[in-house]
């Protein structure tokens, strides 16, 4: 095999694989966003703290990787919930500028507070052996966490496809992102569908999250870091959609990792001129409603 | 004073205009505090310097409503066109330095501003951020030349008005901050009390009825992003001119949250919201984070939290609330 498709084939494998993650974590913000335009910064702290369950979890009580993920997943999401509806509920009717400060708050008080907890270092935890190695894939071998992270996110985009395609609660969420007012004019509930939404999406961040720690790694600087990452998914993919969340997931995620292995100095610039670009032509993202 | 029925809008504008008294009392304050504290003026500085560039963000956030996370590119392209003159050019005379801090600011913003602020909510948001990050990462490629994340190396800044040299604690420079704050504060003031800043105002509140009345929307926040990016070059040339050095942190995330949050603590569009909350944020930093800066920084989110859900306009306007209860108690 040459060393040209060699390249290719790997920017293809790691970035789709980043991608993943960036799924993950965004689809959640995505929806909750489309559903009450709410512009929450806090959602990088969210998968942060999943990261740090699982990292708690695996290390100090002795549970293995998976059930952590789950774990991260339940607990996150109903903490998530329990901040929805004390802070979050207040501002849906408030500015933009407001939701920006209250979540801006809530992240900064995140970080300080694993910084304090878990000091400011990046955290590593022991993968299980059958997630560690190389897997034999015909032509080359492609490392076994990857593998395991792109077969998550495809698990995870069939479910997500099934529930907001064939299933009542999915129709209710699709009405209501696009049109709130007259969703709620014919009965459906968006309060109590926006605080679902909104701790599932915290969940699969916190998920997200968890699995990010042997990808990127995790410290108490990641809830900013990759809020920036997680917002530009969103705003590329267009507000509440499925398709375009995935689609942006992939393309800025294939993008950057091509950029990081061909021009190793410019490495995040390519990110965000993708992400310009596609904005300064379709504003409203890719698969957004004006 | 109550105003009068028959009052035409001339004289209430023109009343809102007028100087008052109280309103001496933050140069008072800083120039008593170059007598009190002679030698923590470096510090004073770097306050003067914030306040400035609070100042710059409220003429857009607070007054014409954009709502943008990316000022620090601006401040960051004033302080490494100030750094790159010094530092490669071996110019380094602070005035003009100044100058042409901001016009490299305002002629980014222009171009930028141009674009960008055609859209709106998230998108705005992700755009103006993306650009200051966009500018980092363009300063990183270019390392050899900007130094990258370590900063410029050898940057001489001349004596001011070719006679006044640099002292150790930095009297120099805070007298010298104090007084481009003071011409460009008067600037600013001139600039929100006219019929512009009232046009800037109307777009913030209320901005289809705006279109309505025929008012030139995009271009008047287009040259309100340009004027205010203009005077956040300011600020970062000044950062550069005193503290002999930048690196690609001045485009950092942090600092764009940072003159926000300076601006929420003190009360947006009020133009001296931007001095209160610089003191009070830089004094606070400045104590806390020496004892612990996790403190700190959990300290400044809780803080915003209380702040946007119980006093939304900031300590200005906790302070007018308090007032009108006590004046209500005394009547």
């Amino acid at each position: 095999m040459s060393p040209t498709v060699n390249t290719v084939i790997s920017i293809l494998f790691d970035g789709m694989a980043y991608a993943m993650f960036l799924f993950i974590v965004s689809v959640g913000l995505s929806v909750t966003m489309g559903l009450m335009g709410f512009v929450n910064l806090a959602h990088g702290a969210f998968a942060m703290a999943g990261g740090y369950v699982v990292v708690t979890a695996t290390r100090s009580w002795g549970v293995p990787f998976l059930p952590s993920l789950v774990m991260a997943f339940v607990l996150v999401g109903v903490v998530s919930v329990a901040f929805e509806r004390t802070l979050y509920a207040r501002l849906y009717k408030a500015s933009e500028l407001d939701q920006v400060l209250l979540t801006i708050g809530l992240a900064f008080m995140a970080i300080a507070a694993y910084t304090w907890f878990y000091g400011p270092s990046p955290q590593s935890i022991q993968l299980p052996s059958y997630l560690t190695g190389q897997i034999e894939g015909g032509i080359r071998t492609f490392p076994a966490y990857r593998v395991f992270l792109i077969a998550v996110g495809a698990a995870l985009i069939a479910v997500l496809w099934y529930v907001f395609e064939r299933t009542n609660i999915g129709a209710k969420i699709r009405a209501a992102v696009d049109n709130r007012r007259m969703a709620q004019s014919i009965g459906i509930d968006v309060d109590r569908l926006f605080t679902i939404t909104f701790g599932v999406g915290s969940g699969l961040a916190a998920l997200g999250g968890g699995l990010a720690i042997q990808l990127v790694g995790i410290n108490p600087s990641f809830a900013l870091v990759y809020l920036v990452f997680f917002l530009l998914v969103v705003a590329v993919g267009g507000l509440g959609s499925l398709k375009g969340t995935l689609v942006a997931a992939i393309v800025l995620g294939v993008f950057d990792t091509g950029g990081k292995y061909l021009y190793a100095g410019a490495g995040g610039f390519f990110i965000y001129a993708v992400a310009m670009l596609i904005l300064l032509v379709k504003p409203a993202g890719l698969y957004g409603r004006d | 004073m109550p105003r009068e029925a028959d009052t035409s809008a001339r004289d209430f504008l023109a009343a809102r205009h007028r100087w008052r008294l109280v309103e001496a009392l933050p140069w008072l304050i800083a120039i008593a505090a170059y007598f009190i504290f002679p030698d923590r003026m470096t510090f004073g500085a770097q306050v003067l310097i914030m306040v400035l560039f609070a100042l710059s963000l409220d003429l857009v956030l607070g007054y014409a409503g954009i709502l943008t996370l990316g000022h620090a590119a601006f401040f960051g392209l004033g302080a490494y066109t100030v750094g790159l003159l010094a530092a490669r050019l071996g110019y380094g005379e602070p005035i003009t330095g100044l100058l042409a801090g901001a016009a490299v600011a305002a002629v980014a913003a222009f171009l930028s501003g141009w674009v960008l602020l055609r859209y709106r909510g998230l998108t705005l948001l992700v755009l103006t951020f993306s650009t200051t990050i966009l500018l980092q990462e363009v300063g990183n490629v270019f390392k050899e030349f900007t130094g990258g994340y370590d900063g410029i190396p050898g940057i001489v800044i001349w004596p001011l008005f070719g006679r006044f040299d640099y002292d150790l604690y930095g009297r120099t420079n805070y007298v010298y901050c104090l007084g481009v704050l003071v011409v460009l504060f008067y600037v600013v003031r001139r600039i929100v009390y006219s019929p512009f800043g009232e046009a800037l105002t109307g777009i913030r509140e209320n901005v289809a009825r705006m279109h309505a009345i025929g008012s030139p929307v995009h271009w008047r926040l287009v040259i309100a992003y340009t004027i205010s990016a203009a005077l956040a070059g300011v600020s970062g040339a000044l950062f550069t001119q005193t503290n002999a050095y930048a690196t690609l942190g001045v485009f950092d995330f942090d600092r764009s949250a940072g003159v926000m949050i300076i601006l929420i603590l003190g009360g947006t569009g009020r133009l001296y919201g931007a001095f209160a909350g610089a003191v009070i944020y830089m004094i606070l930093e400045d104590h806390l984070s020496k004892l612990s800066p996790e403190f700190w920084q959990f300290g400044v989110g809780f803080v915003l939290v209380l702040v946007v859900l119980f006093a939304r306009r900031g300590l200005f306007g906790l302070l007018e609330d308090l007032s009108a209860v006590l004046a209500r108690s005394r009547s």
